[in-house]
């Protein structure tokens, strides 16, 4: 089998059906359970750490690093 | 040490710039090679002075974001958008009124030569920067560190410079490999590379080092421009120079085959660098200026994948009733239609961010601009896949029709959110309490959107005219017009055309005013946001 047809065979059978899987997985993972809760989160992520960045860790407190957490 | 190890790597260079100075087998080589032979003497000159001299300890800035290489950034956006809006309006001109192309100026100055260099400047040089720049303001905010790398940012930013004023001096010398968004020649491609995998070194690195345990999504988008954009940018530019000492190339694929190479790169280009990069941007300054979270962070994630699993596959549309064969345009054109869905998504995820605060689109012009920008978006991601589909490509394809979507998209979209952006970013960096009058943004905006309204209704009128008059036959099945009769008939629309760019243009004049006095003398900002620093 040449290697053009061989690599067109390839790409519209297990590649194809690779990648839709893959994206239907990605779509499926976005509404898991619990993802509701974090992405609520996530989304503040822009209203945070406006000034400066978090504290190293090396030499940051305990109240610090909560912050960067939340 | 390291300053010997540049000081080397400099001198080496500068005697490479001087040999290609006097071997140069053209003009635009010729004046690369002194532009070449200039900045790195310059640097070693500049490193020289500064080797064995004690070392400011640069410590304390690690609780500092990097915010100078941002404000450069800003600074170099307002200013190339400024010089390729020129170019732009100047080439307008020259369709409606032919003897702007001077008799002096003919091989240098005229429409040919200065219309790659308008795509580029606005594209690469204007968008560009701001993605640059709005990329490196992100990452940190979003993952609270500083930038990675040192002054690797400064290199990105000035190798970037570099980068567009060889593109630009090449295209008017002539230096040009013919591929559209991709015609600087084979030592410019080189050297664009190295600056993109240090951009994409740096955006990384901060990811890595992020203490934000969550990659906000804005940070996917640029990502995914920054690494998209390497791979289209290598792919396309595979060629062999034909000597050292000189500017011309030859590409590796040859055919249909670099056709749809070609294509591929370039619908991506608008994919990857004017909408997943610019979205990037949208999932941070919309929710910045309105003061609330994106709307549905679910939908931004299937927006995400569905934008980078669909857009890869759309670049044939460009290419139909051409050499490639039927089942890939099809394909082409059917990926096109289906990225109608996630582009929709995507705006009515920006907008609905607003959803609960629609007053401020009263009060603040600033969110307006965001606003409109996703309106126009809306608009040229229905335009485009209709223009995809192969009858209607047959009327629209080589019409104005598609440059008039082009810039629907480009100015309003991609101009627009980048203007938002702009006006939010400048009190920000240079601590300023607010802009200094939101009446000129008013002005800019409603300048801005009848330039474009004035650009996108006469392009579609003259587009689809041109491409009836061309399909026009007789009873006998004779073509009807001749190429002439359509540019003759054209003008009008051209007039009006050049009239919305220059509002476009005087609007961002407006902006560059407006954002210069915000520095100057808008209110400084309270120091308490400033000394966060010296908390431990």
């Amino acid at each position: 089998m040449e290697i053009y047809t061989l690599l067109r065979e390839f790409a519209d059978s297990w590649m194809l059906l690779f990648l839709f899987v893959v994206f239907v997985t990605v779509i499926l993972w976005a509404f898991r359970p619990g993802s509701t809760k974090v992405y609520q989160d996530v989304a503040n992520i822009p209203f945070r750490h406006v000034d400066a960045p978090a504290p190293q860790s090396g030499v940051d407190t305990p109240a610090a690093s909560k912050e960067a957490r939340t | 040490m390291s300053n010997y190890i540049k000081l080397i790597v400099l001198g080496l260079v500068v005697l490479f710039a001087m040999l290609a100075t006097n071997y140069a087998r053209d003009m635009a080589y010729l004046v690369h090679a002194i532009i070449i032979m200039i900045v790195s003497a310059g640097l070693f000159l500049h490193t020289l002075r500064q080797t064995d001299e004690p070392q400011v300890v640069a410590g304390a800035v690690a609780n500092e974001y990097f915010d100078s290489v941002v404000r450069a950034g800003v600074i170099a956006t307002a200013f190339w958008g400024v010089v390729g809006f020129l170019a732009g309006v100047f080439i307008a001109f020259q369709l409606a009124f032919p003897g702007l192309n001077f008799e002096w100026a003919e091989g240098y100055a005229n429409f040919g030569r200065l219309r790659p260099l308008h795509t580029s400047a606005v594209i690469f040089a204007f968008g560009g920067n701001a993605l640059i720049a709005t990329s490196f303001y992100v990452v940190q905010r979003t993952c609270a560190a500083r930038l990675w790398g040192g002054n690797t940012a400064w290199f990105v930013f000035w190798g970037y410079q570099l980068f567009i004023v060889l593109a630009a001096t090449g295209y008017l010398l002539g230096g040009t490999q013919s591929k559209e968004y991709a015609e600087p020649e084979w030592y410019v491609d080189i050297w664009l590379t190295v600056v993109w995998l240090a951009y994409l070194a740096v955006f990384l690195g901060t990811l890595i080092k992020r203490k934000e345990p969550h990659i906000y999504v804005a940070n996917w988008f640029y990502l995914a421009f920054i690494i998209t954009v390497a791979m289209l940018h290598v792919v396309n530019n595979l060629s062999i120079p034909v000597s050292i000492w000189g500017s011309k190339s030859v590409q590796v694929f040859s055919g249909v085959q670099d056709a749809m190479v070609q294509w591929w790169y370039g619908h991506n280009a608008v994919g990857f660098f004017l909408t997943a990069g610019f979205l990037g941007m949208m999932y941070y300054f919309i929710p910045k200026q309105a003061e609330r979270p994106v709307f549905s962070y679910k939908l931004s994630i299937i927006h995400f994948w569905a934008l980078i699993f669909l857009y890869i596959w759309a670049g044939p549309h460009h290419l139909h009733y051409t050499a490639l064969p039927d089942w890939a345009t099809t394909l082409g054109m059917v990926f096109s239609i289906v990225l109608w869905m996630p582009s929709w998504g995507g705006m009515i995820n920006g907008l609905m961010t607003l959803s609960g605060a629609w007053d401020k689109l009263r009060t603040d012009p600033v969110i307006r601009m965001m606003v409109i920008s996703l309106g126009f978006y809306g608009m040229s991601t229905f335009e485009g896949p209709m223009m995809s589909i192969r009858a209607v490509n047959a009327l629209s394809h080589y019409t104005d029709w598609t440059i008039g979507h082009v810039h629907s998209g480009a100015l309003g979209w991609n101009g627009m959110i980048t203007f938002g952006a702009l006006y939010y970013l400048v009190p920000v960096l240079w601590k300023r309490e607010r802009l200094y009058s939101l009446s000129l943004v008013s002005w800019h905006f409603w300048l801005a959107t009848i330039g474009i309204v004035l650009y996108a209704a006469s392009m579609w009128v003259t587009g689809i005219m041109e491409g009836l008059m061309w399909r026009e036959v007789d009873a006998n099945g004779f073509l009807v017009n001749s190429f002439a009769d359509t540019v003759a008939a054209k003008t009008p629309m051209n007039i009006v055309r050049g009239l919305g760019g220059l509002l476009f243009l005087s609007g961002a004049v407006v902006m560059c005013y407006n954002l210069w006095m915000t520095v100057r003398r808008a209110p400084a900002k309270e120091a308490s946001l400033t000394v966060a620093v010296p908390a431990e």
